[in-house]
């Protein structure tokens, strides 16, 4: 169980102006400010959750995800993790949880990816047939039979992201944290690696903490969003629900062979009409006042169609306006 | 232990994928520790006494000196591209392993050339033992290695400050390697060559003079006061006040933006 209460950390950023005039008076003189990169955070995430942890760029995800891997010690607050506190029981809690940073390697570039397992093998003291059951489970499920004996250097972003991965569970971590974990990668790459996910939480009961911009991968992956902003916490709670409180709005696509005039009930918005004689016509629908069966029937009863689609708000723009609507 | 050696069978197979820049470095090292080791014999073979200290008073406290800081270096060196590991975030790998961050930091960066610097500190000590004067018995071959030895642990610790100093200001700063790379050239010289007031800092602040000139002292006097021999223990108390410094800092460590 991951308890975080009232968690805030203070950054001083120094700022002046470009130039070579303002770079050799700010030898002498500075403009500091302070950043609260978190301020008052707090939640708690049971064992075996999945949580999105999102927010934009300097919104403070990296830093609350460096607090809880014992990285930086905060100014003032609380954070346990199975009963440890990550930055004063340092080496006893990093050996119980894995961290991917999607951007930074943990792979020694120059030699072949099983040499780097081996080596965290003794970094964590891994006994040797709980490595070698690991080792041949990750290596099936992540499918590494092909790379695991080429440098990392010559392996491709993907595959790459697929041995950091196996690299961080080797030694059988309660929680997991990736930051960013599908960044750069393909289309293939990036349902590999949520399929492995999706799998390692449902079998292993992992603990799951994600950050990432990805919103295919929080709709995929996280049963519940935590939103950060400015370093505050804004939103805490399941996507579903999200979804239907944010925006009870439908787009509603149909294809006609020839338009006709619909008397439109409250609630529908038409939005455009391409064709001439017939074609295509886009609804918007408040689900609220007009359920969409019944715009259905009601549409069906004027025009003759061939084609109709629902669609949901996207998961962008279901985040997009949610920091709107906070102003970050 | 058994980790430091797989650290070090990984970085020396690292150093195999590029052959030929691995043996052309250790050629060149070698050639430069050389120079060196020339260098000295000439400044030898010009000077016999320098302000009252004789020639195999120099040579001791030369080949000790190097010595200690060889190994030292062979090992800790890794904290002098301390200041790049912070500023690339490898760091903060370093501090979500299950080890001492100071170990994993050494383990990190093991230079494999500067072997060719320890040869040329063996050589050294290998010329200046039996011409420095001092009749070996057992009891003076140990506090040699004492002095040796507690050497190495104040090098280190030197090391482990000026890394500790890029906590705060995220660049390495050079001040420290006056007392790093410095000391190895005026070590040459028993540290009281340079007057009362550096070896009262020497001795009192940063225990350079600790290991080098007092059990020297006891070496080459054999009337000198028991209590110099055991001086390079002293010295080792130096890690006190550095290990708080490291502390202090991972405490202080901010990481970079992600």
């Amino acid at each position: 169980m991951i308890e975080v209460e009232h968690l805030c950390k203070t950054f001083t950023v120094s700022r002046r102006d470009a130039g070579m005039k303002q770079a050799l008076g700010a030898l002498f003189r500075r403009e500091k400010e302070t950043i609260r990169a978190l301020d008052d955070v707090s939640f708690r995430i049971e064992d075996g959750e999945m949580v999105g942890y999102i927010g934009p760029n300097g919104a403070g995800k990296s830093s609350t995800i460096k607090v809880m891997s014992g990285i930086l010690t905060p100014d003032s607050g609380n954070c346990r993790i199975n009963g440890l506190v990550p930055w004063k029981q340092r080496k006893e809690h990093v050996s119980r949880i894995g961290v991917v940073f999607g951007s930074r390697s943990q792979l020694w570039w120059d030699i072949p990816v099983t040499d780097s397992f081996a080596l965290l093998r003794d970094i964590y003291r891994i006994p040797d047939d709980v490595y070698h059951k690991n080792l041949s489970r990750l290596t099936e499920m992540l499918s590494l039979q092909q790379i695991l004996r080429t440098p990392a250097r010559q392996l491709s972003l993907g595959q790459r992201m697929r041995c950091e991965i196996a690299a961080s569970l080797l030694h059988d971590p309660a929680v997991l944290f990736l930051d960013e974990p599908t960044i750069g990668l393909d289309a293939v790459s990036k349902l590999a690696v949520r399929d492995f996910i999706r799998q390692l939480n449902r079998e292993k009961a992992t603990t799951i903490i994600l950050t990432t911009h990805d919103m295919q991968d929080i709709e995929a992956l996280a049963g519940r969003i935590i939103l950060i902003g400015k370093g505050k916490i804004l939103m805490d709670g399941d996507t579903g629900q999200l979804s239907r409180q944010l925006s009870p709005s439908r787009t509603v696509r149909v294809s006609v062979r020839r338009f006709a005039d619909i008397p439109l009930p409250q609630g529908v918005q038409l939005i455009e009409k391409r064709g001439e004689e017939g074609g295509q016509l886009i609804f918007s629908v408040d689900t609220e006042k007009v359920p969409i069966p019944q715009l259905i029937s009601l549409l069906s009863a004027h025009l003759e169609m061939y084609d109709l689609s629902v669609e949901n708000v996207s998961m962008d723009e279901l985040v997009l306006s949610l920091y709107r609507k906070y102003q970050i | 232990m058994k980790l430091y050696f797989h650290y070090l069978s990984l970085h020396i197979r690292e150093r195999m994928e590029y052959k030929k820049s691995f043996l052309l470095n250790l050629i060149g090292q070698f050639l430069g520790s050389f120079s060196a080791f020339l260098s000295v014999c000439f400044m030898f073979s010009r000077f016999h006494t320098v302000q009252g200290f004789t020639f195999s008073q120099v040579l001791l406290s030369f080949s000790v000196v190097l010595m200690a800081f060889s190994l030292s270096e062979c090992f800790f060196r890794g904290f002098d591209v301390f200041s790049t590991m912070i500023g690339n975030g490898e760091f903060d790998r370093v501090l979500v392993r299950p080890r001492s961050t100071v170990f994993l930091v050494i383990c990190s960066k093991l230079q494999l050339d500067r072997l060719s610097r320890m040869l040329q500190a063996l050589v050294m000590l290998g010329y200046a033992l039996p011409r420095c004067g001092v009749e070996w018995t057992l009891p003076r071959v140990g506090v040699l290695i004492m002095m040796i030895g507690c050497g190495m642990v104040v090098f280190c610790c030197l090391f482990i400050c000026g890394a500790t100093l890029s906590f705060f200001t995220i660049e390495s700063i050079e001040i420290i390697n006056i007392f790093t790379d410095g000391a190895r050239e005026f070590g040459a010289y028993p540290f009281a060559v340079y007057g009362k007031g550096v070896l009262r800092l020497l001795t009192f602040v940063v225990p350079l003079a600790c290991f080098q000139y007092w059990p020297m002292l006891w070496l080459m006097q054999p009337d000198s006061p028991l209590f110099y021999a055991f001086c390079p223990l002293l010295s080792l108390l130096f890690v006190i006040p550095v290990s708080l410094l490291w502390r202090l800092g991972v405490r202080k460590y901010c990481s970079t933006g992600s």
